[in-house]
This record gives structure tokens, C-alpha cells and sequence, in this order.
């Protein structure tokens, strides 16, 4: 396997400085007052241009949240968030209305230049030779969707994907575009009430990516996000909106990445995925925000809603996540089973190290008839972090023959860590068929003074141990994006044992 | 005196009709070989003749010694001289093999109205039919198949077999997952059941268990029907040239 | 936020319930004033509901609504009927200590034979002068409201290397109906014994009564301990049982409950592994029909390295029966080497049945080996069949299935006269079954 050899170089280059994104880049930004109030609200509509009836929603969710206190249940623990002493939206300050690429601040293309997005569509193409035997060259394109702080700076491949009838675009264009598709499916799956900070971003959002594939269609390429929080003290909250309509499918990937800062910063985003019948969501995510550093000082709070909701009848929805970043990460990208013989799956890698804190998990909740779902959770804390798997699995009355599949395996390397285990799970029908089983362990010394003894340093050891240990879940991600995360896994093991 | 009667027999499962008129009669003491390529039907005669759920019988009748076998339970056709050999005998664990056999033992008893057997004369007789089947007595403290290999599990089939003394036996597919040696033994123990008062349905796919269990009529099945009888001459024909000569004719 | 119910469903008063009782409860007065503070702690929390995570699937306020009066002193009649029970549920060869409606009664006892053997007291006379049973380390509210109501209970101690040469059994005997018993009780185990403890719980009369119930033991190194529970209440009774468990060095506990009646049943256990080296085994089997609620919730702490723990439990539901188990597994920071395995299945046998399974694995130290497994399902069809196709009627080859679902469990028990018993539980059990 050439990329466990990769990941070894990639681990030798690597010297004091783990997190290699962590570099800031200096530009103007236009950012709304500091602090939280209607006017905050107001102010975010009016530069989105948005239509009456947005900001009506956008009011009502800040209304009530106003009425909601902040959760306390999940295993992580931070000092409490002053949210007016957040900025709730920033932009890149711009010359004038963008028409192309080449307008676009070079700051920000540099940027993602350095993290290895590509923007130029052009670039991108003469940059992917097809393989000898690969029929369709177009298969390995990517549409990327970049977003820096609060807003979306760049959407690639848009005219070819308009050609098949794909809209792919920031969430903010499409809500002056296709108010119709926005106002059906906007809080549909996560409604405005349904948590403190989905109830916050509903008020605050600022961009993000809407994507709707209609009848039929199968998404021409993977369609992609990159989201990057520069600025100072600025909440990030961007809401995706994916909608399959009948017998489509559609690939999606999302990456993140945070400067290096000394304080804490939040993110709470948004996801909702919508799936008709015989219609497919694939949604992977490399997350990969600013952890904070050895001292556990700094990194995101990665507090997120992600749910998904099979609406029709054999549909499917499928979560990837690969998170080995942020100080906290707090998020359960859930299934709502929906229609009769939908499914959904849940593949997770989390590593924490250094000081990370992470709850994290997914709810398959079955509600049609003959629904399943598997989920695939490798947790593998390092260092001083705690590591918890939380994971709810119900059938409902009228769920007959439903069915779930769940292992939870976690990895403990050092003695200063913990790794937790907390599932749910609810049978509410006899025909529901639901198996659990969940395990912990360390890496034997026997396999670690093997590979040693063949040559390995330990840290080699435990990097090949480990992507054996994830190697189901890293399967389930497109292959451009699984080299990269077992790249990052390595990396974001660095340190972790003495 | 005819056993079995199988009369136009129509199956489906879920949407798909499997058996389209299918007729058979075994008489006692016969042994039939129901031979045919996989997708035939085979196996879900066997089942249907058992009663496993999930089939559902549109058209014709199953006649066991006069009875409707359609409307009895499985268990009824079980006390009633029916026994199917599965093709992947099932585990039971936590149910050891000895109690399950006197446990089901004396069921078909007590259905047939006969006094159950007391602990002494069953032992003794679990004893000696698995002494000739080569069962080592610790197998049958263990759960019902659990752990057993291949040729174990069809070995506990022929035990059954031997224990019950039905008079309708269907061996499904019993070569499937044997070695010759594995073979040989379980085919002994069907030949040593063979009596004139009981017939069997020899249920395979290849030539070579007929070696062992020689059949007085032969069926090829295909496409849901029995599409050609005759002596054991048609198994070795049907070695030669292979199924696709019959393809046609169903 | 869960500011207390100062009313019940039935218009009293909670405080009623501790001043109505306080005459009646044994104890000096600085026993009296850890009472009134118990108290405090169960007014300010209330009964258990959703919401507190550890009762989250047995929400007391909405299964019973409010706890009963305690129960009166019993009269001769209801000492004559408890005599009738103690005749029925008393096991071949064991020892009977005899609580009726939480209160001892020594004529039914065999205190005698048993205090050759070991110290024998009970609540009461320990209370006189001792209030330190009432304290126990929880802010559970049931558990402190035991600890303000508790009447009476046994207090045992058995001596450093003491073979018992026959088993304890306690049994618990409700005679009063709409009234609740509060028990509490001690055994110490010490260093080297060797004992067995059976509790039993029937109700003798009764129907819709109340038990809360607290069991503190501790086992000393070396000890060899097997505790059994048969938890057969009443239909409409409701008993909630919590079990303080903390084990020395190369100890041997091994714990089985059995639950088959009760409206709404709640057994808790707390054990802690103190001492290296040692083993315990946690089993149990919830065999629930009609409406009953049967919740196992444990929580097994490794405090200390090279342990091993095992929990094997068993529900099968039938009607509209639902069972709830939760079990965590905490390896504590230096408790490595720990080895801490369990499984938990639900087999819904009906429709309208529900399962709520909570397996928790809590870990802090690295080198260990941990892990649980937990399923819900029906009865495999294709067993089933086989079963059917060998002449088993339908009902007789369930029976099978889930004497052998429940076997896996049961044989955890070791001695084999109690393990015959407990199927025996099981085989009347399913025997009953329309």
C-alpha cells in the first residue's frame, strides 16, 4: 500500500509544528458589528440581499433562541462561550461585484492554493491525466465550493453542472435564485427549534453550498466544499442544503481548516440532506479545524448539526466522517429512515490527541418499513484527549424488519487518555433485528515490536497499525479524498508516543 | 403403495413463480434422485413438502399417504413420516443435540398418540445409531450443530433420520460441502435406512452421490418442472452431455 | 430546572410521607437528623423521571406517580400468611432470614443456626446507636429516600476464613397492599469466607405494594461469594432494589438475578473492584409479560488493575413488556491489565414489546481489553423451522429457543441445586405462557 509509505515520509517532514494549515492570511474584511442582536440578524440579511421572507426566518430563530439554554450533557468540557463577544459575520472585503476567478482576492487563491484546493478549473483539468483503462476522464473532476469565513468565495464547475441540470452553488445565491427549492427544504430535516446552536445558525448563517439534483440524474462529478475560518474571533455558522430528488444520486465532500490562534472559536454549522425515492447522498467529511496546541490553548469548537432524512421509499444516505480536528469536536450526523426500505450508514474515524475533546456519533432513527442501517465508528484517543462514541439506534412500531448493524471499536494509545462508549439503542418492534458490539483495546506490543524489529521507527509502527486499525472506514471515502485523510491521521498522531 | 403424491404443483415466492406444475409420486421403498441445474426448483420442492414458511402454493396438492400435506403444520408432516435433510443444517446454540433429540422424539410420539420413550431406551438407542454413524458421544453434548464441520452436521441429519424412522426421507443436496470420506459415511447411513417400507428423494445437483445411493428412478427437473424421467441410466447420461439438452424441453 | 413535586398525583403532600412516618422510624435522634436530610436531598429531587440520564427509560413519575405510605408493623394475620410464603419460597438447606412489610421478624428466622456461624443483628438495633448504614455514596434520589425511610433490615458479618456450611437466604415478604416497605441491609463478608446469599421478594396477599430496597456488601480478600436474587413480586407491585457491592483482592463474586414479576422492577448495582486480582460476575435474566417494566442498570468500577468483570443478561418480553438495560464499565486511570467483557440480548417475543439496551464503556487506562455486545431481535425463524420440521409444535420449540436463550445466563450460577432452580423458574415461567 504506496500511501502508508507516504504517510511515513510525510510524518518524517513534519518538524515542531503539527497542524501545517495553520497559517493566517492577511487581508481586508467586511464584518458586521461584534456581539448578537436583531440588528446582527438584520445587518447579515441586508448584505445577503435576501428577500422578506428569510429574514422573517432568520428573526424567528433568533427569538427563540433567545428562550434556549446551551447543552451540557455530552462528555466535553470547556469554559463558557460570551456569544456578544463574537463577530457573526465577516467577508473578504470586495473591489466590486466578482465575475471571475481572476477577481477574486489573491490572498484568498493563494490561500487555497497552500491547502491544496484547486479553484482553476482549467488547472484542475490538464492537472488529472485519465488512467490507462478509465473510460471517462470527467469522473475524477471535482466542483469545489470554497468558503472563506462567512461567505463563499469561488464555485467551480458551474456551467457544466448546470448542463446537467445540477445547481451547485453558495446558499446564499440560491436563496435569491431558487427561493421556490430554499423555502421547501430550508429546516425541513433540522427545523429552526431543534437545538441551541442549529437554532443560532438558522438566525446567523451566512453562506454555505445548495445543491439539488433532479429526477434521474446522476451528479456528474464529486461536488466539494472547503471551508476556512480566517478571521479573529468569528463564529463560523454555514449551512448546507443537499437535495436528491428522485432516483439521483450525488457524491459530496467537505473539508475544513483554522488558523492557528490562542483563542477558541466556534462553528456551528448546519447540514441538511434530503433524499426522495431511489435517490442516493454520499457525504464525506475530512475535518481537520485547528485543534489548539500542546497545551490544549486554542482550536475550533466544532459544534455541528448534520441529519440527513431518507424521505422516500428505497433511498439511501451515507455519512463518512474523518475528524482529527478541533479543541471540541460535538456532532451526530444522523439518518432519518424515513421511507420504506431506506438506508442509512454512518462510517467515522475520530482521533483526538494533544488536549481534543470528542462526542461524536450518529442516530439512525427507522421509521419505514424494512429499513437498515449500519454504522462503523473507530475512535482512537492519544495523548491527553477524551474520546466518545454516542450513538442512538431506534425503531419505531411501524418499522418492521428493521435492521441495524453497529460496531464501535476504539484504540487507546497512552495512559492519559480515555475512550468512551455510550449507545442507545431502542427496539420498539419485535421484527427489528438489531446487533451491537462494540470493543476497546491498545495496540499489542507484539505487532508494534514486530514492525520494529523489521525496521520501523515506533511512530511508523503505530501509523501502520492504526491505518490498519481504520481501514474499513477509509474504504467508504473517495479515493482522493482517503489518501489525504490517511495522510492526515498519521500527522494528527505525531507526538503520541514517547 | 403409493407414498407421496405431488399433483401439478405451482409454488411462488414473493412475486416469482418457482414450480410451474409439477408432478411426482413416490411409491414405498423407492428411491427417487430429483437431479437439475441450480435454479430448477429443487430445493424448493424440498422446503415446500416440509412446509417452511415463505412459499406460497397457487395451484395443485402434495398427497402423503392420502393426506392433504398442505394443510398440516410442519410439525404434523413431521410425526407423520415426512423428514427433510437440510441442505445447511441450522445451529442451535445453548440447546444441547441430546436433548433436542429426545425433545423432538418424543413430540412426534405424543402426536402420533404413542407413549413417550423413557430415558433408558432412548440412550440406548441414541447410542447405538451414532456408534454406526461414527458420532462421538461428547457431539452430542454440544449444541445442536454448533461448531460441528460438514460432514458432522449431515452426519446429526442421518442420526435424526436414524431416530425417527420416518417414511418419507428428502436428502437436500447432501453432498454440498462433503469430501469423499465426509460422503461416503453419511451415504452408508442412508443405505442402512433404506427398508421397503420407506422411500427417499435423493435432491443433487451432481452424479456423484448417486454412486453412493443408487436410485431406482431418476427426475431431471428444470425450469420448475420435472421434465424427463427414467432409470439410473439418465444420471450417468445426464454426466456426459450435462443439463442444457433439457433446457429447452421445460 | 426540577424543582420539586410538593404534591402527589393523589393531592398528598410529599413531606407528608417522612412526617406521617417519623414516629415509626428506629433510630437515635442524630440517627433521625441524617434521616430528615436523606429527606431533603428526595424533596429536592423528586422521583426519578426522563430527564435524569440515569432513569432515562424508567421514568418513575410516569410508571408510578407517587410512593405509598409506609407500610404498618405487621399483625398476627399477617405474620400467619408471610409464615404460609416463607414455607413456599424457603430453598432446601438454606438459612432464612424473614423481613415482612420492612420490618424482621425473628420467629420466622433461623437465627439461631445462623449465629453459630456468623453476627446476626438487624437495622433497628444498629440504628440505636450507629447512623452510619444510612449513609451511602449517591445522590439518588430513591436511594436517599431509602436511606430516611428504611425500618428495618439484617445486618451480617461473617468472620475472617468461615466456610458457611449452608446458604443464607433472606426473604422479603410483602403483606400489605398500597404501602411501601423500606429496607436496608449490610453484609460483610470477611477475609477468606466463603458464602452463599440468596434474596428472595414475594409478596404473601399483597398486590399493589412498594419495596425500596438497599444492599451493602463488602467482600474481603480472598473471599468466595455467590449472590442470588429471585425478584417475584406481585403483578401490580412495584420494587426497586440498589446493591452496593465493593470487593478486596482475589476475590470470587459472582452475582444472579432473576426478575418475574413486579408492574415495574428496577435492580441497580453499583460494584466496585477494589483489590487486584479478582473476579466478578454479574448475570441475570428479566423474563417480563403484560405491562411489566423490569430495569437492570449496573455499573461495574474497575478501580484497581488486573481484574476481570463479566455481565451476561437475558430479557424476554412478551406483550407489551419492556426491559431496559443499562450497563457501564468504568476502567479508572491505573487500572490496567483490566479485562471487562458484556453481553446483553433482548428476544421480543411480541409485537407490542420494547427493549431499551444502554451498554456503556467508560475506559481511562490503555492496557486493557474491554468490549460489549448487545442485541434485540425476535426468534429466528429458521430455528424455528427446523425445530418444526423434527415435530416440535410451535409452542414447544419456543420453549426450547428460549430455555436455551435464557441457559446462557443462567449457567453462570456455579452450584448446581441453585442453577436447577433458577431453570426451574424459567420452565414454569414459560409453562404459564397462554
Amino acid at each position: 500500500m504506496p500511501a502508508v509509505q507516504e504517510t511515513v515520509d510525510r510524518v518524517k517532514r513534519i518538524d515542531v509544528d503539527q497542524y501545517r494549515y495553520g497559517f493566517e492570511t492577511l487581508i481586508e474584511s467586511d464584518k458586521a458589528p461584534k456581539g448578537l442582536s436583531e440588528d446582527t440578524v438584520k445587518f447579515i440579511s441586508a448584505k445577503k440581499n435576501e428577500p422578506a421572507w428569510m429574514l422573517q426566518w432568520r428573526l424567528e430563530a433568533y427569538r427563540r433562541w433567545l428562550t434556549m439554554t446551551e447543552p451540557t450533557w455530552a462528555r466535553v468540557d470547556y469554559p463558557k462561550i460570551d456569544f456578544q463577544d463574537l463577530y457573526y459575520y465577516s467577508a473578504p472585503k470586495p473591489k466590486k461585484t466578482i465575475n471571475s476567478l481572476d477577481e477574486i482576492d489573491p490572498e484568498i487563491l493563494k490561500t487555497y492554493e497552500k491547502l491544496g484546493i484547486p479553484l482553476r478549473e482549467v488547472a484542475m483539468l490538464e492537472g488529472v491525466e485519465p488512467k490507462p483503462g478509465e473510460q471517462d476522464p470527467n469522473r475524477r473532476k471535482i466542483a469545489v465550493d470554497a468558503v472563506f469565513d462567512s461567505v463563499s468565495v469561488a464555485t467551480t464547475f458551474q456551467a457544466e453542472l448546470k448542463k446537467a441540470g445540477v445547481i451547485f452553488m453558495p446558499i446564499s445565491e440560491a436563496i435569491r435564485e431558487h427561493p421556490e427549492l430554499v423555502q421547501k427544504y430550508l429546516g425541513s430535516v433540522v427545523p429552526t427549534s431543534d437545538n441551541f446552536y442549529a437554532t443560532l445558525n438558522s438566525a446567523v448563517f451566512s453562506d454555505g453550498s445548495f445543491v439539488y439534483v433532479p429526477p434521474g440524474v446522476r451528479c456528474p462529478m464529486e461536488l466539494s466544499t472547503y471551508f476556512r475560518i480566517n478571521e479573529r474571533n468569528t463564529g463560523q455558522f454555514e449551512r448546507t442544503l443537499i437535495i436528491a430528488d428522485k432516483g439521483s444520486y450525488v457524491s459530496y465532500l467537505e473539508g475544513c481548516t483554522a488558523p492557528q490562534r490562542d483563542e477558541n472559536q466556534l462553528h456551528a454549522a448546519v447540514v441538511e440532506l434530503v433524499t426522495h425515492d431511489d435517490a442516493e447522498i454520499k457525504y464525506s467529511t475530512v475535518q481537520n479545524w485547528y485543534p489548539g496546541n500542546s497545551e490544549g490553548k486554542g482550536g475550533i469548537y466544532n459544534f455541528v448539526t448534520k441529519r440527513g432524512d431518507c424521505r422516500g421509499n428505497n433511498s439511501k444516505i451515507s455519512w463518512t466522517q474523518v475528524e482529527t480536528g478541533s479543541a471540541i469536536t460535538w456532532k451526530y450526523p444522523s439518518c432519518i429512515l424515513r421511507g420504506d426500505n431506506s438506508r442509512g450508514e454512518f462510517y467515522s474515524i475520530a482521533i483526538s490527541n494533544g488536549h481534543q475533546q470528542v462526542d461524536s456519533g450518529t442516530k439512525m432513527i427507522h421509521l419505514g418499513k424494512n429499513t437498515s442501517s449500519r454504522i462503523i465508528s473507530k475512535g482512537i484517543a492519544a495523548g491527553k484527549s477524551q474520546n466518545t462514541y454516542r450513538g442512538l439506534v431506534t425503531a419505531h412500531r411501524k418499522a418492521t424488519g428493521a435492521r441495524n448493524f453497529t460496531a464501535c471499536d476504539s484504540l487507546l494509545i497512552g495512559d492519559k487518555c480515555g475512550a468512551h462508549t455510550v449507545p442507545y439503542i431502542e427496539a420498539k418492534n419485535s421484527s427489528a433485528t438489531f446487533e451491537h458490539e462494540a470493543t476497546t483495546s491498545k495496540i499489542s506490543e507484539d505487532v508494534l515490536f514486530y514492525c520494529i524489529q523489521r525496521g520501523l521507527s515506533q511512530e511508523e509502527a503505530v501509523g501502520l497499525v492504526v491505518n490498519g486499525f481504520v481501514k474499513d472506514v477509509l474504504q467508504q471515502l473517495p479515493m482522493e479524498f482517503a489518501v489525504e485523510a490517511q495522510k492526515l491521521i498519521s500527522i494528527s498522531l505525531e507526538g503520541s508516543v514517547g | 403403495m403409493v407414498l407421496l403424491e405431488v399433483k401439478d404443483l405451482q409454488v411462488r415466492v414473493e412475486e416469482r413463480e418457482i414450480l410451474h406444475g409439477l408432478t411426482l409420486t413416490v411409491n414405498e421403498g423407492e428411491i427417487h434422485a430429483i437431479m437439475g441445474p441450480n435454479g430448477s426448483g429443487k430445493s424448493t420442492l424440498s422446503h415446500v413438502i416440509a412446509g417452511k414458511p415463505g412459499y406460497e402454493v397457487t395451484g395443485g396438492q402434495i398427497l402423503f399417504k392420502g393426506d392433504d400435506l398442505l394443510e398440516m403444520k410442519p410439525e404434523e408432516r413431521a410425526a407423520k413420516g415426512v423428514f427433510l435433510a437440510f441442505q445447511y443444517p441450522v445451529e442451535i446454540p445453548g440447546v444441547t443435540t441430546m436433548n433436542f433429540l429426545r425433545t423432538a422424539l418424543n413430540a412426534q410420539r405424543k402426536a402420533r398418540g404413542e407413549t413417550e420413550l423413557m430415558v433408558p431406551d432412548f440412550l440406548k438407542k441414541v447410542r447405538e445409531v451414532s456408534k454406526s454413524l461414527n458420532i462421538p458421544q461428547d457431539m452430542l453434548k454440544r449444541g445442536v450443530n454448533v461448531g460441528f464441520s460438514g460432514g458432522e452436521k449431515k452426519r446429526n441429519e442421518v442420526l435424526q433420520m436414524a431416530l425417527f424412522e420416518p417414511s418419507l426421507c428428502i436428502l437436500d443436496e447432501m453432498d454440498s460441502g462433503l469430501d469423499i470420506d465426509a460422503l461416503r459415511i453419511a451415504a452408508d447411513g442412508v443405505n442402512a435406512l433404506h427398508s421397503p417400507k420407506r422411500a427417499m428423494v435423493v435432491i443433487t445437483h451432481y452424479q456423484r452421490l448417486l454412486n453412493y445411493i443408487v436410485p431406482d428412478i431418476v427426475h431431471v427437473m428444470s425450469k420448475g418442472r420435472v421434465v424427463k424421467s427414467g432409470g439410473k441410466e439418465l444420471a450417468l447420461e445426464l454426466e456426459a452431455s450435462g443439463y442444457a439438452q433439457f433446457e429447452d424441453a421445460a | 430546572m426540577n424543582v420539586a413535586v410538593a404534591k402527589t398525583g393523589n393531592g398528598r403532600a410529599v413531606s407528608d410521607l417522612f412526617a406521617s412516618a417519623e414516629g415509626r422510624l428506629p433510630g437515635s435522634p442524630a440517627v433521625i437528623a441524617v434521616r430528615r436530610e436523606a429527606f431533603e436531598t428526595y424533596e429536592r429531587l423528586g422521583l426519578p423521571h426522563r430527564r435524569i440520564e440515569e432513569w432515562k427509560y424508567t421514568d418513575l413519575r410516569a410508571l408510578v406517580g407517587e410512593v405509598l405510605p409506609l407500610a404498618a408493623a405487621p399483625d398476627a394475620a399477617a405474620l400467619k400468611r408471610a409464615a404460609d410464603a416463607v414455607k413456599t419460597q424457603a430453598i432446601d438447606g438454606a438459612r432464612k432470614l424473614v423481613l415482612v412489610d420492612g420490618a424482621f421478624a425473628a420467629d420466622l428466622s433461623d437465627v439461631k443456626a445462623l449465629a453459630s456461624e456468623i453476627s446476626v443483628k438487624t437495622l433497628r438495633e444498629t440504628l440505636a446507636t450507629d447512623a452510619g448504614l444510612l449513609k451511602t455514596p449517591s445522590t439518588d434520589a430513591v436511594i436517599a429516600l431509602n436511606a430516611a425511610m428504611a425500618t428495618d433490615g439484617v445486618v451480617l458479618s461473617i468472620a475472617d476464613g468461615t466456610q458457611l456450611s449452608a446458604p443464607i437466604q433472606i426473604i422479603h415478604i410483602a403483606t400489605a397492599a398500597s404501602a411501601s416497605a423500606f429496607t436496608r441491609s449490610q453484609i460483610v463478608v470477611g477475609k477468606g469466607a466463603r458464602a452463599t446469599i440468596i434474596e428472595s421478594f414475594v409478596a404473601a396477599g399483597a398486590n399493589a405494594y412498594q419495596v425500596n430496597d438497599a444492599v451493602i456488601i463488602s467482600v474481603g480478600d480472598n473471599a468466595d461469594v455467590a449472590h442470588i436474587r429471585l425478584m417475584d413480586d406481585a403483578p401490580d407491585a412495584v420494587n426497586i432494589t440498589s446493591q452496593f457491592v465493593t470487593v478486596g483482592a482475589n476475590v470470587k463474586f459472582n452475582v444472579f438475578n432473576m426478575t418475574t414479576g413486579a408492574a415495574v422492577s428496577r435492580l441497580q448495582g453499583f460494584f466496585t473492584l477494589a483489590g487486584e486480582g479478582s473476579e466478578l460476575s454479574v448475570n441475570g435474566v428479566n423474563l417480563l409479560q403484560k405491562t411489566e417494566h423490569g430495569d437492570t442498570t449496573l455499573v461495574v468500577d474497575h478501580a484497581v488493575p488486573n481484574c476481570v468483570s463479566r455481565e451476561v443478561f437475558r430479557a424476554v418480553l412478551d406483550d407489551r413488556a419492556h426491559s431496559v438495560f443499562q450497563g457501564r464499565i468504568i476502567v479508572r486511570p491505573d487500572a490496567q491489565k483490566t479485562d471487562g467483557k458484556m453481553m446483553i440480548r433482548a428476544l421480543l417475543l411480541s409485537d407490542e414489546a420494547e427493549a431499551y439496551n444502554k451498554p456503556e464503556l467508560e475506559i481511562f487506562a490503555d492496557d486493557v481489553s474491554c468490549g460489549h455486545g448487545a442485541t434485540a431481535g425476535a426468534l429466528d425463524d429458521s430455528l424455528l423451522f427446523y425445530l418444526k420440521a423434527r415435530g416440535l409444535p410451535e409452542k414447544q420449540a419456543q420453549a426450547l429457543l428460549i430455555q436455551a436463550f435464557v441457559g446462557e445466563a443462567i449457567e453462570q450460577i456455579a452450584d448446581d441445586g441453585l442453577r436447577e432452580h433458577v431453570i426451574g423458574i424459567a420452565e414454569r415461567w414459560l409453562e404459564r405462557r397462554p
